[in-house]
């Protein structure tokens, strides 16, 4: 396999080929905020929070190829502070409510706003109404904390690979509906996989929760991307 | 039920329970039913071994689908800014009282629904409306009544069109009021052509060798973006592939462009001949025509363009006498969304699926409509194609500027005495275009549509091309008394309306743009305000996937730059902060809401 050579911020790096640029970055220890990326599944680039500029344009660093002599830059003060204007969009774009979520400390968006210091969103709440479904058996989905990252949608699959969820409507109105008969399917594994790849607390499981007390969280203790940038 | 079942099954049936064909399945369903209900989802799903939510996706991805009933008679009355400027509002008002429903309702009876419907490339001939897929133009209050009366007394829409418009407008097939409005003709478009002539000169070339010619024209593609036509027939060549595939984009939908419905109009031989030279060239036998819905009304003329073409074996098995070269095209039909004249959206949209666009790499000349490598290009750039091969690309290149060759064709709207089609070399400057509309008043010029640039009159001098201004061909000339924050609002809104909701920045963004433009407008902003909203366009311009959302915010930026007074003068002042609304007007609003009288303190 050949050997990939590029820099992030001024430091020389290597990859290997079919990289992504946000994959790279990792194996480098280099750390590039992602939200609705999620290792294993097929990119989207919904989210643009991995956003990086590379020969002067901006590109999704999810799902771009990395490339022999690349030159990324990651950590402008002008990307970081696009990337945190649309971790700020999402807080005001949809209701979240941190302190009743049971995702709250497991959740990427959160993480994200702590890691990016958000006091207050730069911009007035959108007060959307939307709605909560608990017609799923094992499933309930909080349209007010979904962000539409659409992981639910690439990675729950029937057996015969049909899609389970789907977004529905368009532009601002856009949501994530599912099939009734195929969720009606689901089963408790796949159940806890649409939960554990849900970024917010969009997907619950049905009759457990808080498993994990608040204050023991992935992200109560140290900042979302700290173990990559550890590594 | 059991009925609906029967039918929805012969639909899917029909389409060969092919799922790439799923956008005409809805379509038959959506005409058969006036909507697609969830039991009508879940049956083509059924039927197409696809989730419900593969389908409940396209019905409400599509403006001209509906899970709920549009009415026997659904009236989508065009709301684009030049719609407004020519008195959208009174007709609009006229159709709600005569109907008597607001626009987003149908009648109690089920029989007319009314709403509203972005740019439906009719802007020289606003305001204008389709109806069952039947257009109507220069419609006036006094037409709008007579159209409604005309329906609840049993007429046909058909019936109600009164006189046709000029050239083909007349035919058999087509038989439409909309006009043409050619004012300006020029030797790339206009020129002479006898059908046949450029693709038999083609296939005496080697593919290579009609490429080549391509690139020494310096054609880039018409549709705006300007992307050199023969290195994509180049790239699409090379690219491996059992099958190529050419496909044009025939979904214009900028607001203020409605030149490629001219050329589908009155150029469709010279248009399909394009495509059949682009096929020889990439070395495809399958063409795709994606027309967007709002003009259906050309659809069965176009069927029958086709049908002559192939007679003359233009289009075929051994087309332009070519023998072992076979290429024949067909049409497929977009369902209302601007989104999709983004080619990997398109691309999508023709699958059958959502319009969203792709993420890139791979680009669709090594992996577009199937998986294939397709080459994608705009109405004109065909038409462009076949002239330059028969004229060669150094007649072509000799017009135009160095870096944009040729002539453009360019669909001029808004405040001046002559709108509709030019042909005009590129480099021509803004004033010169200004003499020939009759448009010397102006006191904005909107370049590109929407998504392009606000001119100010000191800038009129600047040129239309890829390197200066440029264009897919939307030209709204904006007069002296035109409020200009109300047609940036318009845009706004359109934007809000069209944007396919995949991406954050595009999503949201745009949403809190014209949200703070209103504020602004609504005299609510302190100067901090106009800085904030300028850096929010950059952000959403900056961030988002797709050319839509890299350019919805150039309304608000590009007046911001080039009229900045008009935003200054809605400032109270140098406050750095001032309150989100008026109290007393929120009561009063919120009480005839409710139906009570309000007892407010008036500021004062």
């Amino acid at each position: 396999m050949s050997e990939i050579k590029f820099t992030i911020d001024g430091k020389e790096c290597a990859a290997k080929a079919g990289q992504t640029i946000v994959e790279a970055a990792r194996d480098n220890g280099v750390y590039i905020p992602t939200l609705c990326h999620y290792e294993g599944i097929k990119p989207a680039g919904a989210c643009r929070v991995c956003t990086v500029r590379v020969g002067g344009r901006n590109m999704a660093a999810c799902t771009t190829p990395v490339a022999n002599g690349m030159v990324i830059e990651n950590k402008t003060d002008e990307l970081e502070d696009m990337r945190k204007a649309i971790i700020e969009m999402l807080f005001v774009e949809g209701n979240h409510m941190c302190p009743v979520c049971e995702k709250s400390g497991n959740c990427e968006l959160q993480a994200l706003a702590y890691r990016y210091t958000m006091l207050a969103p730069r911009f007035p709440y959108l007060w959307p109404r939307r709605g909560v479904d608990a017609s799923m058996p094992k499933l309930y989905k909080d349209g007010n904390r979904c962000i539409q990252c659409l992981r639910c949608v690439r990675g729950v699959t029937a057996a015969d690979g049909r899609k389970v969820f789907g977004l529905v409507n368009r532009g601002g109105q856009v949501r994530i509906s599912h099939d009734a008969e195929l969720s009606n399917a689901l089963t408790d594994e796949q159940a806890r996989r649409a939960m554990d790849l849900c970024p917010v607390g969009a997907l619950i499981r049905k009759e457990v929760g808080y498993a994990v007390p608040i204050g023991k969280r992935k992200y109560d203790s140290a900042p979302i991307g700290g173990d990559v940038e550890r590594a | 039920m059991g009925n609906n079942v029967a039918v929805i099954k012969r639909i899917v049936e029909a389409h060969g329970a092919d799922r790439g064909r799923l956008l005409d399945i809805v379509r038959d369903a959506q005409r058969e039913f006036g909507c697609v209900s969830d039991e009508s989802v879940a049956e083509i799903a059924r039927l197409l071994k696809l989730s419900s939510v593969d389908v409940e996706g396209v019905v409400t991805f599509y403006h001209f689908f509906s899970k709920t009933p549009v009415g026997k008679y659904g009236i989508y009355l065009n709301n684009s800014a030049t719609a407004v400027m020519n008195g959208r509002a009174a007709v609009a008002k006229a159709f709600s009282e005569a109907a008597g429903v607001r626009f987003g309702q149908v009648t109690a009876d089920g029989l007319i629904g009314l709403f509203d419907t972005s740019c439906i490339g009719m802007n020289d001939q606003e305001p204008a409306a389709i109806i069952n897929g039947v257009v109507f133009t220069k419609l006036t209050p006094e037409k709008a009544k007579s159209i409604v009366a005309g329906l609840k007394s049993g007429k046909s829409v058909d019936s109600l069109v009164e006189g046709f418009g000029n050239g083909a407008n007349q035919s058999e097939l087509v038989r439409s009021m909309v006009n043409n409005n050619i004012v300006r003709k020029g030797p790339v478009l206009f020129g002479e052509y006898t059908p046949g002539a450029a693709i038999k000169k083609a296939v005496s070339l080697k593919p290579e060798d009609v490429i080549e010619e391509v690139k020494i024209s310096n054609l880039r593609g018409r549709g705006g973006a300007g992307f050199p036509t023969g290195m994509k027939w180049e790239f699409c060549r090379k690219a491996a592939g059992e099958r190529h595939y050419v496909i044009c984009n025939a979904d214009e939908g900028e607001p203020g462009t409605f030149k490629d419905r001219v050329i589908l109009t009155e150029l469709p031989r010279l248009l399909f001949e394009g495509m059949a030279v682009a096929g020889y060239a990439v070395g495809a036998a399958e063409g795709i025509l994606y027309l967007r819905a709002e003009y259906m009304y050309l659809r069965e003329y176009l069927e029958d363009v086709l049908a002559d073409l192939r007679k003359k074996n233009v289009l075929g098995k051994d087309a332009g006498g070519k023998s072992g070269f076979s290429f024949d095209i067909r049409i497929t039909m977009g369902a209302g969304a601007y989104v999709c004249g983004e080619e990997s959206a398109l691309i999508e949209s023709a699958e059958g699926k959502r319009g969203e666009p792709r993420n890139r790499p791979p680009f669709p000349v090594e992996a577009g409509y199937m998986g294939k490598p397709t080459t994608v290009n705009n109405v004109e750039s065909y038409c462009a194609a076949a002239r330059i091969v028969l004229e060669g690309g150094e007649w072509f290149r000799k017009m135009g500027t160095s870096q944009s060759a040729g002539t453009k064709l360019v669909s001029v709207s808004g405040d001046c005495k002559k709108p509709g089609i030019y042909e005009i070399e590129f480099g021509t400057t803004l004033q010169t275009l200004l003499e020939m509309v009759e448009g010397r008043t102006a006191k904005a010029v909107q370049v590109g549509g929407p998504s392009g640039v606000c001119v100010g009159k000191k800038d009129f001098g600047r040129r239309i091309g890829f390197e200066d201004l440029a264009t897919g061909g939307s030209v709204i000339v904006i007069g002296p008394e035109r409020n200009l924050l109300e047609i940036v609002r318009n845009f706004m809104e359109f934007f809000v309306e069209e944007s396919c909701g995949w991406c954050v920045p595009c999503r949201a963004g745009n949403v809190l743009l014209l949200n703070k433009l209103e504020k602004i407008m609504e005299g609510h902003a302190g100067m901090n305000d106009i800085a904030e909203l300028e850096s929010w366009c950059l952000t959403v311009k900056g961030m988002s996937r797709c050319g839509l959302g890299q350019t919805s915010p150039n309304p608000i930026y590009t007046t911001i730059q080039n009229f900045r007074e008009l935003y200054e003068a809605k400032v109270k002042g140098d406050a750095e902060y001032v309150t989100e609304f008026n109290l007393a007007e929120a009561v009063k609003a919120s009480c005839e809401a409710a139906g009570r009288i309000p007892n407010v303190h008036e500021e004062h």
